[in-house]
């Protein structure tokens, strides 16, 4: 990962060294998956492909693109040519802008005349959106619109019906409603990103003119850095949570030296009422899923009375793991890392302290530790970042904290038996076994993006994808939700088998680390083989894909009981078992509300 | 500052933008002779140019330039 495509980046930078930075990430050897975006402009948009490749390269993914000629957006929508056709985009980009508007209101235009106007334009663009959705039934991101430069009926031209403001903020709530129906639909804030960026630095009209860029050139990593952040979201690349550092990063002072009651924390002075901000800043991102952590050089005494701060939100409660303790940051970060079941570099590392961020960065890579300035910085630096940046809301990402707090007392509750099939009895566990469902959809795709461990072949869907194997007679599809006496973990598994005759090939295999050692996969395979003999499946062959991180699941078809039959030089290997030698293995988890 | 000194500002301009450190740039140079040199690069070349220099050329001025030798005269020009 290059620290200079990190936020806060230097734009004129990246501007200026573009092809050098593309090198170097291109040949750093690092594995990425493949994605193909197409790119539907309404002005030039070639920086704006090639800022977006660099993120997304530093993002660990591979894009290739597809760009259409210049403002070529519509008529590539409404009849996709036929290289785009072959291209088969994974996600559509429709960058529009302010310049694409081809009607504004007039003075002499009525109330109901402009309503028109914007049912049109508006129009306009649902067509596009239901004609690609149609056609290539992959994730669209369109802009909204961007204020204009001016304003021709002064601080007027925001509320009256004739005014170019009033008229954008119009259709931009319309294809807000769009939005909030069509879950395959995301917006692209082009207007908080350029008045993020100074609405009059942005509209530098020399770029228009000259090139047609809809906006300033140094604009544009800002931009480009936006949709990335989007597209790796919908691929499933975002962190999962945060390790925190404490003295003058959740608080002002150091708790060790000046005592609980002179950290500064809390409404009465500028200071203290800066770090609480921040920690109500953290507060709030919990509701979303996102995990707390702390990794502090403290006595554990020291931490939680400083956590137990009267006029602190955060409390000891809200985090899943605390470690606070004399060893190396970066060693308590893995083992924070471990607890979870989670990888390093799905968490942000949090310290006001730039040695401790080097320590981290040096040792783990893959890990972000931003440069979050002073505590007046440190909410917009790592809001802006994007880490976690929210393009569906799940009824699980709400639950996750939840989730990994219950799985503490898990572990807590382990450590009272010798037995490990004692404990996964006393765990009282029940699981929904079952073919998808209308309403998990989404869920079941993001879990086809997240799980980059237990999963033996590292498919990626999307949601229409998964849509289409639900539908399709030819495809045993299974989701695993588990819940047990501790609480509802959701739908951690998920299985896709294709049926060729009387065989079924498994294409995905995935489990949430979540529910790791819980005998789940050994009811997921129970419940596959049982709907391959209602079938009359005879054979069942799985596939072993090995990536950097799925080591975990090597010999996970050994394990049920298949037979080794192709391995090839890069270790792909491929396991057969006949469906009449399957042995069922899981006497655990009560599935489907039977035999009890 | 001289001609000389421009065209040698000049030329660390190409290699960055261009990522090559052999590129040497003479009064004749046009876009024929750098490969990469496409009206898209073009772009980012006039912006950081216009950036090492502090300067802003006139979009007439940009349309008009021929080779490298008249964008150093615009640029001794503005300075």
């Amino acid at each position: 990962m290059l620290k200079e495509l990190e936020y806060p980046f230097d734009s004129k930078y990246i501007i200026g060294k573009k092809v050098m930075l593309r090198k170097l990430l291109r040949g750093d050897g690092s594995k990425r998956i493949k994605k193909n975006i197409a790119i539907l402009g309404g002005s030039t948009t070639n920086d704006i492909k090639l800022c977006i490749e660099l993120f997304l390269l530093n993002q660990g993914i591979d894009p290739e693109f597809y760009e259409s000629e210049y403002n070529q957006y519509y008529q590539d929508a409404m009849f996709p040519p036929e290289e785009l056709v072959r291209f088969k985009p994974d996600v559509i980009y429709i960058f529009t802008t302010n310049r694409n508007i081809t009607k504004y209101p007039q003075m002499t235009d009525t109330d109901d005349s402009v309503g028109r106007m914007i049912d049109a334009e508006y129009g306009k663009y649902k067509n596009i959106w239901e004609n690609l959705s149609r056609t290539f039934h992959c994730p669209i991101i369109q802009n909204n619109f961007e204020m204009p430069v001016y304003r021709l009926l002064g601080n007027k031209d925001v509320e009256d019906y004739h005014g170019k403001r009033n008229f954008l903020q119009k259709l931009n709530s319309k294809f807000y409603e769009y939005a909030q129906t069509n879950s395959h639909f995301y917006i692209c804030d082009l207007e908080f990103i350029a008045a993020d960026y100074g609405l009059s630095e942005w509209h530098d009209l020399n770029y228009w003119y000259m090139y047609k860029y809809a906006m300033n050139l140094y604009a544009i990593p800002s931009l480009s850095f936006n949709i990335a952040n989007i597209i790796k979201s919908i691929f499933g690349k975002n962190k999962k949570g945060y390790v925190l550092d404490l003295d003058n990063t959740l608080w002002g002072g150091v708790i060790g030296d000046d005592g609980v009651d002179n950290i500064e924390i809390g409404p009465e002075e500028a200071v203290g009422q800066a770090y609480l901000e921040f920690q109500q800043y953290l507060k709030e991102q919990t509701h979303l899923g996102i995990i707390l952590n702390v990794d502090s050089k403290n006595d554990e005494e020291n931490a939680i009375a400083g956590l137990n701060h009267p006029n602190g939100v955060l409390k000891p409660g809200d985090m899943i793991v605390i470690k606070a303790n004399w060893e190396p940051k970066d060693r308590n970060l893995c083992s924070i890392a471990d607890e979870l079941t989670l990888l390093p570099e799905s968490l942000v590392f949090v310290d006001d302290n730039p040695a401790e961020r080097h320590i981290v960065t040096e040792q783990l890579p893959g890990v972000s530790a931003p440069e979050i300035g002073s505590v007046q910085n440190y909410i917009q630096i790592l809001d802006h970042s994007g880490f976690f940046e929210t393009t569906v809301i799940s009824e699980d990402d709400t639950n996750r904290n939840r989730m990994y707090k219950e799985n503490v007392q898990r572990a807590q509750q382990q450590a009272k038996f010798d037995d490990y099939n004692d404990y996964l009895l006393s765990l009282d566990m029940r699981g929904t076994i079952k073919s998808f469902e209308n309403v998990l959809m989404s869920r079941i795709a993001q879990l086809t993006n997240k799980s980059n461990q237990f999963n033996l072949t590292t498919k990626r869907y999307t949601r229409e994808e998964i849509e289409e194997v639900a539908a399709n007679q030819d495809y045993i599809d299974l989701y695993g939700r588990l819940e047990d006496r501790f609480g509802d973990n959701g739908v951690v598994s998920v299985v896709i088998g294709k049926q060729i005759g009387n065989i079924v090939d498994i294409e995905l295999w995935i489990m949430s680390c979540r529910v790791l050692k819980r005998n789940m996969e050994f009811a997921m395979m129970d419940e596959l083989i049982n709907q391959c003999t209602k079938r009359g499946i005879l054979k069942v062959i799985g596939h072993y894909y090995p990536t950097a991180k799925n080591a975990m699941v090597k010999d996970f078809y050994s394990l049920h009981g298949f037979e080794k039959v192709d391995e090839d030089d890069t270790g792909n290997t491929k396991w057969e078992i006949n469906v009449a030698n399957y042995i069922p293995k899981n006497n655990v988890i009560n599935v489907n509300g039977g035999n009890e | 500052m001289t001609r000389a000194e421009v065209f040698e500002k000049l030329n660390e301009v190409f290699r960055e933008v261009f990522d090559d450190e052999d590129i040497v740039v003479s009064d004749a140079t046009t876009a024929n002779d750098i490969e990469a040199w496409d009206s898209l690069m073009h772009i980012t070349l006039v912006s950081e140019v216009e950036d090492a220099f502090d300067i802003h050329f006139e979009m007439k001025d940009v349309t008009k330039m021929k080779n490298v030798g008249e964008m150093a005269d615009k640029i001794l020009e503005m300075m």
